[in-house]
């Protein structure tokens, strides 16, 4: 590389200071990795007129084709077009190695462990995790004791959050078991950036992730109930106020599947069945964007119209597959999150590949005391809560937070669990007309039905706002493409 | 094919001919005030709202500008254009995965459309201008749905709400039209007569056409005739119920099932009116009350059709 255009990108730089975060750019020195040089000398030689012209065509790109999600409690222009970086996040091939065969362990010892606790719970037995601490988890669901899944699998559709260290290594902060979205932002930005950068997209060599919905409907096949050869399958929807309801028929569109709605379903001997022009047709799989709760007004909450009476009874009957299976949450319950090494050694007898982050529990003594004494340097989560709320984030808090925060865990302990604040990742985001780095997560998609499949990539959810560390989108939250080399 | 959405894909396409339909009746009154010495703004007016079946709400203000702009733009009274392009977008949001991606952006971008500023600009600045720029989002929808989206129940479903509505609109302009000039005695017609028919053809998109089949020589008993029983004329009543016996039996050749006798001798019953009768004997009968039979027996074909396919009971269903 010549030294023009690495003049030129050092003009792109707007604030960006390197710190130790870690950057996926450029190295601690401020040199640019050697994944990320290419994309460097792209953007080096790019007019600024260009790039903005870019920019302008990838948005309204997304904005026609109405690529957006829901917000909440607004009147007029509910719909937003969910903000997008233009510049791709690139992982190399041996970092992704290391991701897949990490998540391929991970899920399927958590699989193992739903199965397990709601059949025999022999890991309960062997006081490997606390019996009260599964069953005091508000996702627990004692209506599946004993049912038998098809296949076993309870979890066939995984989003988990990774995150990356300071020192480069990946970690799991959460891991999303009952219905994980933004896959759809996942397929879309890739086909508005292959026509961004189309040369570029070209000579990275970046392997491809559009056969996603091609895999997800085999693995919902090759979990139909038996007998079935030719599944009806469906996507269950809350309807058109769900915020990921374009997600849910962009995936019906992709599929070539029905999306249906609770009224569009009615039981009858308990088989499921759905309302078309020519009748009732046999419902056999269910894809279930629907939480648990709302699923089934006879079963969960009475005051759900979301979902179809008597759905429940035809799924025990094994009449209608639903995934993932209910009270996979369970799994996912923060304070469960810190026994996962502990389960992943329990029933593969292997060390865990990708780790989790330190989480310390407020139940046990010892740990809870030390979280007390040392508030203004972790963050406290409620384990019930999601999307950013429910937080304390010790560097930022008051006294005044920290002592009602106290109180809380004094409590409630089971209530909530501590983890240091992280450092996590930074990476370059076209911010106005200059490069400046933003925090950013990775969600890839994990698929399981008859194996573990995932496809190469995933969601990179940005924090556009300055110093943010809330990577969701109903807070100011972005994303990027996410490109892995060959 | 799911009855929610035969039910979204009817309602889009309606609500889509109802508001073309609106917004072509709005530019044909617009254009015909601007001859002063014709009939009175406030005739106009109320003509106009009488043809779009008198919606609650509208009525004649004293003002021409602000008038026009609520039937075009109020976002608060369902039959403006902008509610019924909402209408419809809402219900192609709602089956967002049945139509093709073309579809949607066409009518996504109408709705940006309708919703930006610079439209309601347009539209104080060049009224026909702006009139035309919907109306031709709307074609275009209609030519990338013919052309982009699979042929099966669905895209009959659409056809259906189309023809239906149309027929119905039709039904109801003439009703409206009826007593002014169909009643004229034998005589040289006036100028400004000449434009209200004019204005009335122009209405179904049909002076052209028109003119090919009978010349410029207009006449209130040919017009009649053109508008009710041509057979080639798609903004004619005729071609319009043809459609809709078409839709009907191609969503029941494309189905499973049998369809109920009623519904079928309901529209063999107006598709025979139309086809079976001269315009002489409309003419020597009650023509006001043929026209109203229209509108009844369209009304009727659409709760027979949703007690069919839409809203079925169980029972019913389990028991075939």
């Amino acid at each position: 590389m010549s030294s023009g255009p690495v003049a030129e990108l050092r003009e792109l730089y707007g604030d960006y200071r390197l710190d130790h975060a870690y950057d996926e750019m450029r190295e601690p020195s401020g040199e640019v990795r050697e994944a990320y040089r290419a994309l460097a000398d792209t953007l080096a030689r790019l007019p600024q007129e260009e790039l903005q012209r870019r920019k302008q065509s990838a948005e309204l790109a997304f904005l026609t084709q109405g690529i957006t999600f829901t917000v909440y409690g607004r009147d007029e222009g509910t719909e937003k077009i969910f903000p997008y970086d233009l510049l791709p996040r690139l992982i190399t091939s041996h970092d992704w190695e290391q991701v897949e065969r990490g998540l391929t362990q991970r899920i399927t010892a958590l699989n193992l462990f739903l199965r397990d606790v709601y059949s025999e719970a022999k890991i309960l037995n062997d006081q490997i995790v606390p019996r009260e601490l599964v069953y005091s988890c508000k996702h627990y669901r004692r209506q599946m004791r004993g049912l038998q899944v098809p296949r076993n699998v309870y979890i066939s559709v995984v989003g988990s959050d990774l995150l990356r260290l300071n020192n480069g290594e990946f970690v799991v902060l959460e891991d999303n078991l009952r219905v994980p979205s933004g896959v759809s932002y996942m397929l879309t930005n890739r086909r508005v950036m292959k026509r961004t950068f189309p040369q570029l997209f070209h000579s990275y060599g970046v392997r491809p992730i559009e056969h996603y919905p091609q895999l997800l409907l085999s693995t919902l096949r090759s979990l139909a109930p038996e007998g079935r050869p030719e599944p009806n399958i469906v996507l269950l929807t809350p309807g058109v106020f769900n915020s990921a309801y374009f997600e849910h028929t962009y995936l019906a569109r992709q599929m070539g599947i029905d999306l249906v709605e609770g009224r569009d379903l009615v039981t009858h001997d308990n088989i499921v069945y759905m309302r078309t022009t020519d009748g009732l047709k046999r419902v056999d799989v269910i894809y279930r964007r629907v939480d648990d709760d709302f699923s089934d007004p006879l079963i969960f909450r009475s005051d759900s119209i979301l979902g179809c009476s008597g759905l429940f009874n035809a799924y025990r009957a094994g009449n209608v597959t639903v995934t993932n299976a209910f009270g996979t949450g369970l799994a996912d319950d923060k304070a469960l999150y810190a026994y996962v090494p502990r389960i992943i050694r329990y029933y593969l007898d292997e060390d865990p590949i990708i780790n989790n982050v330190e989480t310390f529990l407020l139940n046990e003594d010892k740990e809870r005391q030390h979280v007390l004494a040392n508030l203004d340097k972790l963050v406290i989560k409620a384990v019930g809560e999601s999307g950013g709320y429910g937080m304390l984030i010790g560097p930022h808090s008051t006294a005044k937070q920290r002592e009602e925060f106290t109180a809380r865990i004094e409590a409630n302990p089971r209530n909530y669990i501590a983890q240091p604040t992280l450092d996590f990742s930074r990476a370059p985001c076209l911010i106005g007309d200059r490069l400046e780095p933003r925090h950013v997560d990775l969600r890839p998609y994990i698929l399981y039905g008859d194996k573990i499949n995932i496809v190469p990539g995933g969601l990179t959810r940005v924090a556009l706002e300055k110093g943010s560390l809330v990577v969701n989108s109903s807070q100011g939250g972005g994303s990027k493409d996410t490109w892995v080399l060959e | 094919m799911l009855s929610r959405v035969a039910d979204s894909l009817y309602w889009m396409s309606r609500y889509l001919e109802r508001g073309e339909n609106t917004v072509r009746q709005l530019d044909v009154a617009m254009s015909l005030m601007l001859d002063s010495g014709g009939a009175s703004a406030e005739t106009h007016w109320n003509r106009l709202f009488a043809a779009l079946g008198k919606p609650a709400g509208l009525e004649w203000n004293g003002d021409a500008a602000s008038n026009a702009q609520k039937l075009v733009f109020d976002k608060h009274h369902p039959a403006s254009v902008s509610c019924c392009i909402d209408a419809a977008r809402e219900n192609a949001r709602q089956i967002r995965e049945e139509i093709s991606t073309e579809q949607w952006q066409r009518l996504n971008r109408l709705y940006h459309q309708m919703h930006s500023p610079n439209t309601e600009n347009q539209f104080r600045s060049n009224v026909n201008d702006a009139l035309g720029s919907i109306i031709d989002a709307i074609h275009l929808f209609k030519g990338v749905s013919d052309t982009t989206m699979i042929h099966g129940q669905g895209w009959h479903f659409i056809r259906l709400g189309r023809y239906l509505e149309r027929a119905y609109a039709i039904a109801t302009l003439l009703e409206v039209y009826q007593p002014h000039l169909f009643h004229a005695p034998e005589r040289e017609i006036s100028g400004y007569q000449y434009l209200e028919l004019v204005g009335l053809l122009r209405c179904c998109t049909a002076f052209e056409a028109y003119c090919q089949v009978y010349t410029a020589d207009l006449s209130p008993d040919r017009i009649l005739e053109f508008l009710l029983l041509n057979r080639d004329f798609p903004h004619a009543i005729r071609y319009s119920v043809d459609g809709v016996r078409q839709a009907i039996q191609s969503i029941q050749h494309t189905g499973g099932r049998r369809p109920p006798d009623e519904l079928t001798a309901s529209i063999g019953r107006l598709h025979a009116m139309l086809s079976f009768t001269s315009i002489n004997e409309i003419l020597n009968g009650d023509a006001a009350a043929f026209l109203h039979k229209i509108r009844q027996q369209c009304m009727s074909i659409h709760d027979l059709m949703y007690r069919y396919y839409i809203q079925y009971s169980i029972q019913s269903a389990l028991t075939i």
